[in-house]
């Protein structure tokens, strides 16, 4: 089975994606994720003005069969969140990198990009 | 310790399932999704390889004795061809395991009379625990245990039978519900019985181990796992021996756990005493449905609270419903400070999540 792994992004070993856009990034977890998960059924996010750590857990995805943190790859305050997760969880299956990404944040330093791993890494990682 | 295989194991292998270690078993427990195989049962039809689950037969002129006395149901009264539900208790009522007992139809091919299902990883300690009475009591009786001798599919959903007919020779549409008989299945000798986990019509069929995959592919519908197989059973408030009760974790009477339908206290048996004095006074604890109002998936472990946080109980089984887009979960709560409508909390992550004791099944079936 393979896994989608678009080339403009950046990612966290714990499969979440991080995608920069002037000073604003958006995050989600990778098509590899959702697909270990399963169907997802519920989601826990933070609230617009919250202030998140690179490296640390900010909300959780759960499918039927199984609970996950989600890791943030970057610091920042979050800027938006993806409301329609609530009634849709399932966005998350259908559409990874679109219509199921879960917040924005603005970041407070651009230089932890460079931690993270590049699409070819991740690849190999989930290979 | 390695795990123990279905005879399908390689087949779901093939259809890209993912497995999962469930009573010493590797077992399928996604082949699809969840969701999608779960709708296809209350929808349509799906078909589950159960072979996890044990197979004891038991022989000779003292077997209904020696089965009667060491379950709740009293399996005097089963017809060949018969079944029922029923609990294996020890002296104190405390439930073991829970099981189906099958009086064999004819036909069968040697000369036991009863088989009974020990769930995953039971068949030894229920075949040792039959043998060990049987010489205590000093009874004529063979006891078996079947468990790699025999697969079973189970073929559940509204459209089970429309599946199975033609594949079959057995009059199905003379076959109640927990009746069994001798059939011949895709040209393989089968017990097909009309029983299930699910809450949907359809049947379980046992069938010779090497046989299985000629069964299996005959028919031919949405494969589901263990995983379709929770949600399924959880809708229907039915327990999981284990889970829902376990002599070491979780113990339990039938009572509390809501089975006192399958405990005929006019029948000797080990634990009858201690049952009798249970359904006079009445459990203290009752395991009650529970649905989420607010959003959220109940599991396993969760506290269950008042309204003003005071612990009632904890979470026995919890997931999020497919058929009702909710979060539902049982739990044992002292049933003179909760009863069904009342409005309690399931605590999710430190998160009190208001939720409504209910009725189960949670579905209408």
């Amino acid at each position: 089975m393979s896994f989608t792994v678009p080339d403009d992004l950046r990612y966290l070993d714990s499969h979440e994606w991080v995608r920069v856009t002037d000073d604003s990034a958006r995050i989600g977890i990778s098509d590899f994720a959702q697909d270990e998960l399963g169907d997802v059924v519920f989601v826990d996010l933070p609230s617009e003005g919250d202030d998140l750590t690179a490296g640390d857990d900010f909300g959780v995805v759960e499918s039927i069969k199984a609970v996950s943190d989600i890791y943030s790859p970057v610091s920042g305050t979050v800027t938006a969140v993806n409301d329609d997760l609530a009634d849709r969880p399932e966005l998350i299956n259908e559409a990874p990198y679109g219509d199921g990404w879960l917040i924005e944040v603005d970041l407070d330093d651009e230089n932890e990009l460079d931690d993270l791993l590049s699409a070819a890494d991740y690849e190999d990682q989930i290979a | 310790m390695s795990l123990r295989q279905p005879p399908l194991a390689a087949a779901h292998a093939d259809s890209g399932a993912t497995f999962t270690d469930f009573g010493g078993w590797e077992m399928p427990v996604e082949f699809d999704s969840i969701r999608a195989e779960h709708e296809s049962v209350r929808e349509s039809v799906g078909r589950f390889d159960v072979s996890h689950m044990g197979q004891v037969t038991v022989g000779g002129p003292d077997a209904e004795r020696l089965t009667n006395r060491l379950v709740t149901n009293d399996v005097a009264d089963l017809d060949p061809g018969e079944s029922c539900y029923a609990a294996i208790p020890d002296e104190s009522g405390v439930m073991l395991d829970d099981t189906i007992v099958y009086r064999l139809p004819p036909g069968w091919p040697d000369d036991s009379d009863f088989l009974f299902i020990p769930n995953a990883g039971h068949d030894a300690e229920m075949t040792d625990r039959w043998t060990s009475h049987r010489d205590d009591w000093d009874f004529e009786a063979t006891v078996e245990n079947r468990t790699e001798s025999f697969a079973m599919v189970a073929l559940q959903g509204r459209d089970a039978r429309e599946l199975l007919a033609p594949e079959t020779d057995a009059d199905l549409s003379d076959l109640g519900r927990y009746e069994t008989a001798m059939a011949d299945v895709a040209g393989v000798e089968t017990l097909v019985a009309r029983t299930g986990y699910t809450g949907e019509g359809g049947y379980e069929l046992l069938c010779p181990w090497d046989d299985a995959e000629t069964v299996w592919a005959a028919l031919e519908c949405q494969p589901c796992g263990l995983g379709a197989r929770d949600t399924l059973r959880l809708e229907m408030g039915f327990l999981l021996s284990g889970q829902d009760f376990d002599p070491d974790d979780e113990p339990r009477n039938p009572y509390e756990a809501g089975i006192g339908f399958a405990v005929a206290l006019d029948h000797e048996f080990v634990g009858r005493d201690a049952l009798e004095r249970v359904d006079a006074e009445g459990p203290d604890e009752r395991l009650r449905g529970i649905k989420l109002i607010d959003r959220g998936v109940p599991r396993h472990g969760y506290a269950v609270t008042t309204a003003d946080g005071d612990p009632l109980g904890t979470v026995t089984s919890g997931t999020m419903s497919p058929t009702l887009g909710a979060g539902i979960a049982l739990a044992y709560l002292p049933t003179e400070r909760v009863d069904p409508g009342d409005l309690v909390r399931v605590e999710i992550r430190g998160e009190p999540k208001k939720a409504r004791i209910t009725t189960t099944p949670f579905l209408d079936r």
